[in-house]
Parts: C-alpha cells; sequence; structure tokens
C-alpha cells in the first residue's frame, strides 16, 4: 500500500505522557498530547502506577480531540503506528492495546515502532521529505540519553552511545531535589544555573578516563557512554558538607557546575562520535534538548567541526504521537510491511529494531 | 453484545440477550495486550457477525492485577469509541457469582474470590434470588481485598478459594479454578437487562488498591 502521502494516526504511552498525533506524508495534521507530569510532581519523579492510570483515562479523550483537531475520521486514515518499546512496561501496554483494538475496528495496517526513532522522524516533519544524509541523532530526556547513527530511518539505525546508569534528565530531577528547586529538575537547574559560576565547583566528568575513551583506532570500552550516578554523588556529598558546616548551599553556583559536567559530557562525546562516524548534521530530541545550555554548548562544539545542529520545536522534542505518526508514515509510504495485531510490547526494544516484524 | 473481560484470564464473548454465540479464554493470566485484539477479531469472523450489527460493548472492570486490567478496558473504550457504539462496565467478580448462582437456592449467601496476589483475594458477597427468569446473584458486599482470614464464613466460589483452601471456612471444591469470564459477565449483566435493570456506562477500574509510590520525605539535613 505504498501510497506517497499517507494519513497515519500515530499514539505515544511509553511514559508520561498520552499523545496522539496525525501526519499526512510528511505534514503534521496534530499533535495532541495529554500529560500526567502534575500527578508526578510530589513524589519528584514519574511513578509507573500512575502514569499508567492516566493513560487509561486520557486515550480516548486525546484520540476524540486530535481527530477534531485534524478535522479527519478513522474512516480516512491509511494507517496506525503506535510505540511498542523502549518505555516503561505498564504504560507501553495501554497504548499498545488501545491500538491493536482501533486497527480491529478500522481495518486499518498497524505498525508497532521504536521509540527511539519516532524521535528522529520529527526531522521528516514540516516538509522535509528527505533526511539529510551522514544524520546522527542526540535524545536526552529523564528517561534516555543516547547518541544514535541513522544511515537508513526505516532500515537501518545504530546506536553508538548511551547513559550506562541515569538518564541525564533523571540526574537533573534527582539534583534539583537535593537543592529544594522542584520538579522537573531541568528547567528548574537551568534557571537557577544563570545566576552561578560553572566552574565554582569541579565535579567529575563520567566515563571520560582514558582507559575508557580508548582511541578512535582502538575505542575504550565505553568511548561514546555517559554515566551521570557518580556525578549526583558528588553533588550530594558537596550539599552535604555545606549544610555540616552550617553554611549556606550556593544553590546557583552548584545547579551552574552540576550543568556544566553534564552539558560537557554529553557534548563532547556527541561531537567524539559524530566526527569519528562520518556524521554531519545532528538532529537534537527528548525533553532535555529544551536546556538552554545543552542547545549551546552542543551547538557551538559541533559547528566547530561542521556538524550541523537541529533543533525541533519543544513540543516536538518531548514524548509525543507526532513523531509516533510521522515515522509509521515514512514505512507506510515506502511500503513496509505492517505488523499486525499479534506482538508484545517491548520495554527495553533496541534502537536498531524500527518497527516490529509481523508474527 | 462484545464483551471483553481481563481482571484474571483474558477472555471476549460475542452473545445475543445473555445467550453466547462465540466466546474465547487464555489459559493464563499474563497475556491480556497480546491476546483480546486478535481474539475479538477472530471471534467476529467464527460467529459471522459484521461490526455494524453489534449494539454495545460490556467489559469487566475487575478487580483485578493494574496492567491486564487496563488492557481490556482501553481495548473496549476503543471499540466503543471507534464503532460508536455504549461501552458498559460490570464488576468482573459478577460473572463468577452469577455462574455460582445457577447452582444454589434461593436466599443462600455465598463470596467469590479471586487472586489478588500478595498474599490477598479480591472477593464479594453475594446472595441469591429466584424470579420466573430463573436465579440471579445480588452484591451485598464488596468488591473487596483482604487477606484469606478476613474473609466472611460463608462458602466461597472462584479461583482464590482454590488457592487458599486451608485458610478458608468453606470452599467449593467444583469452582476452585472458575475464572470471571466475559461469557459470564455478559449472562449476568443480561440477568439484569432482562428484569428491566439499565447496565452502567461506568467503566471506571477497581482498583481498589492505590499505586505503591509514597511521597518522599524530607531528606534529612546533615548533621554539624
Amino acid at each position: 500500500m505504498a501510497t506517497a502521502e499517507p494519513l497515519v494516526l500515530g499514539i505515544e504511552s511509553s511514559c508520561d505522557e498520552t499523545g496522539v498525533g496525525l501526519v499526512r506524508g510528511t505534514e503534521l495534521l496534530t499533535n495532541t498530547v495529554s500529560s500526567s507530569m502534575d500527578e508526578h510532581v510530589r513524589f519528584g519523579g514519574v511513578i509507573p502506577e500512575i502514569a499508567s492510570r492516566a493513560h487509561l483515562e486520557a486515550f480516548v479523550p486525546t484520540l476524540q480531540a486530535a481527530l477534531d483537531d485534524a478535522g479527519v475520521t478513522l474512516d480516512e486514515i491509511d494507517a496506525i503506528a503506535v510505540t511498542s518499546g523502549p518505555g516503561l512496561a505498564g504504560a507501553l501496554m495501554v497504548g499498545v492495546a488501545a491500538a491493536k483494538a482501533l486497527a480491529v475496528a478500522t481495518g486499518k495496517p498497524l505498525y508497532a515502532i521504536n521509540h527511539l526513532v519516532a524521535h528522529v522522524s520529527v526531522g521528516l516533519l514540516d516538509d522535509n521529505d528527505e533526511l539529510p544524509s551522514n544524520l546522527g541523532a542526540l535524545l536526552v530526556s529523564g528517561g534516555h540519553t543516547e547518541i544514535l547513527s541513522v544511515p537508513d530511518i526505516t532500515g537501518d539505525v545504530r546506536l553508538l552511545g548511551a547513559t550506562i546508569d541515569d538518564a541525564a534528565g533523571e540526574a537533573y530531577d534527582k539534583v534539583a531535589r537535593l537543592l529544594g528547586l522542584g520538579y522537573p529538575g531541568g528547567p528548574a537547574i537551568d534557571k537557577a544555573a544563570q545566576d552561578g559560576d560553572p566552574n565554582a565547583f569541579r565535579f567529575p566528568r563520567g566515563l571520560t578516563a582514558g582507559k575508557y575513551m580508548g582511541s578512535a583506532e582502538k575505542p575504550g570500552s565505553h568511548r561514546y557512554d555517559m554515566s551521570f550516578s557518580g556525578l549526583k554523588t558528588a553533588v550530594a556529598r558537596v550539599v552535604e558538607t555545606y549544610e555540616a558546616s552550617g553554611q549556606p548551599v550556593p544553590v546557583a553556583d552548584v545547579a551552574a557546575s552540576f550543568q556544566e559536567s553534564v552539558v560537557d559530557v554529553i557534548s563532547r562525546k556527541t561531537v567524539l562520535a559524530c566526527t569519528e562516524n562520518s556524521i554531519d548534521t545532528l538532529l537534537m530530541g527528548g525533553g532535555v534538548a529544551a536546556n538552554s545550555r545543552l542547545r549551546a554548548l552542543v551547538t557551538e562544539r559541533c559547528n566547530a567541526r561542521g556538524i550541523e545542529v537541529i533543533v525541533p520545536s519543544l513540543s516536538l522534542c518531548t514524548d509525543n504521537g507526532a513523531m509516533v505518526a510521522a515515522l509509521g508514515a515514512r514505512l507506510a509510504a515506502e511500503g513496509r510491511a505492517a505488523t499486525g495485531i499479534v506482538f508484545t510490547a517491548d520495554p527495553g526494544l533496541p534502537v536498531s529494531t524500527v518497527s516490529m516484524g509481523a508474527a | 453484545m462484545l464483551s471483553l473481560d481481563s481482571s484474571s484470564i483474558a477472555s471476549a464473548a460475542l452473545t445475543r440477550n445473555g445467550e453466547v454465540l462465540a466466546e474465547f479464554a487464555t489459559q493464563d493470566t499474563r497475556s491480556h495486550a497480546e491476546a483480546l485484539a486478535p481474539a475479538v477479531y477472530n471471534l467476529l469472523g467464527q460467529a459471522d457477525v459484521e461490526p455494524s450489527q453489534l449494539k454495545a460493548i460490556l467489559v469487566g472492570t475487575g478487580p483485578g492485577p493494574f496492567t491486564g486490567l487496563r488492557a481490556g478496558l482501553v481495548s473496549g473504550r476503543t471499540f466503543g469509541f471507534a464503532w460508536n457504539l455504549p461501552v458498559y462496565g460490570l464488576c468482573s467478580l459478577d460473572a463468577l457469582a452469577h455462574r455460582a448462582a445457577q447452582g444454589t437456592t434461593e436466599r443462600t449467601e455465598f463470596l467469590v474470590a479471586t487472586d489478588a496476589r500478595r498474599k490477598e483475594l479480591y472477593w464479594g458477597r453475594y446472595e441469591v434470588h429466584e424470579d420466573g427468569h430463573g436465579r440471579f446473584a445480588v452484591s451485598v458486599d464488596g468488591p473487596q481485598v483482604t487477606a484469606p482470614e478476613g474473609l466472611p464464613k460463608l462458602p466461597v466460589y472462584g479461583s482464590g478459594a482454590g488457592l487458599y483452601a486451608d485458610q478458608l471456612p468453606q470452599t467449593v471444591a467444583d469452582s476452585t479454578d472458575w475464572q470471571p469470564t466475559a461469557a459470564d459477565l455478559s449472562r449476568a449483566a443480561w440477568a439484569l437487562q432482562e428484569r428491566g435493570t439499565g447496565l452502567s456506562t461506568d467503566t471506571s477500574p477497581l482498583y481498589l488498591r492505590e499505586s505503591d509510590a509514597k511521597v518522599p520525605v524530607q531528606r534529612k539535613k546533615a548533621l554539624r
């Protein structure tokens, strides 16, 4: 069913956003999102059971709102796409069950697709019919920190590097709590850091030692990988030291120095991964892509090496259904086989699986 | 009517006035999201029913393990939305109670129980009534979730009775492998309808437990 401009409905429920998007070819018709973020604030992080309950209540109203907003009916849709992983198991299950029911009810083909690759497919929207060749992607959010190489978005996506423990956004949340800055931590720390000295404290840069890096010819065990758990502990030690001595914690300086460590490591590793893998265009995605310092330093360091950086609008960086629809539309346009209704959500779906095969 | 229940095993049934045209049930209790949509697709084919012939969707609202329960509820609500049909909700334990009532006598009181995991049971207390349409079960207490020792001293029907037979005063031997099914759920719904009681459009899940998450306490300050 290779149609030049298929109309695809995308469903996203891998974390705390219930997203339904509609895309025709590369044209974005609607990007409707219902977030349960407010319900997680008092816990200082996403609680999977609360997110899953919210998905159940939000799904049909979000679907209705998306169809109304785009002015299309279910009959007109050519295909349905749903995030089948990676993500929170209970949360994914709600979107997957809903998508299957929708596929049975409408008789439309269903694509079970990879959440991370969907983030990259945002680059296809707004009439960008082709992605740049030699494309890479940097995804940074509360659940992910990954550097990808994207030779072919529907057929060949490779993981170059990733965090081996906490996601960067998760580290922001935890440090924001330590500093009493509230949730979500990304914007809170970004704001507090504006008035601070990023060199006030020299926090560790995880996995940047020679034994982990190696060389381009003989890469170490974690050349493009990142780690933020040690950094989080280092911040806690500093805060405790101030408290124990009865002095006020220099919140702005700690926030700025913490942020500088995160951003320094991510941007250095990203530039290294790009230059050593012939990547000359980098697409940023994930909620932390909105962070002003991360954007600035990644752009500065990439541009210095001749790498162009694309940062989509925030509503397309955070989790949403439009990105799922965009990838689904590309798969359908290329005539790739749909997944069908017999598959299982996979919380650990590897990035090399762009869309799941039919059972 | 298309009925779905995913409170324990996953099941689906097509019924007309409480009479089952085709039904499906999984053996295990851990494959709801995978099984339900294909099951509905196959049932429509088997019974040679077009979606346009359907009049309503019925979903079991639990209680049951959360993830599986949600798979059935979101499926039912989505079918209702896509086919523009009303979606009704009924407590899944009513399915077991209706089945149990058929083999008892009037005014008998009994319990039905299913596995709530964590060494607890989901249960409800019912009373048997009889009229010109036959026997039917009326809920008098529940649904609740407690440890097996917390159940009233009455005969217990259902898979929950089988799990904790040694801790319950009276279990009904033949029933210890009974699970709530969509077929029994639609029979229980019909028992209400033929007596002039309308079905509820409330499809809120009967979780009975809050999420386990605790609000973090204020971090202790380091002491001097």
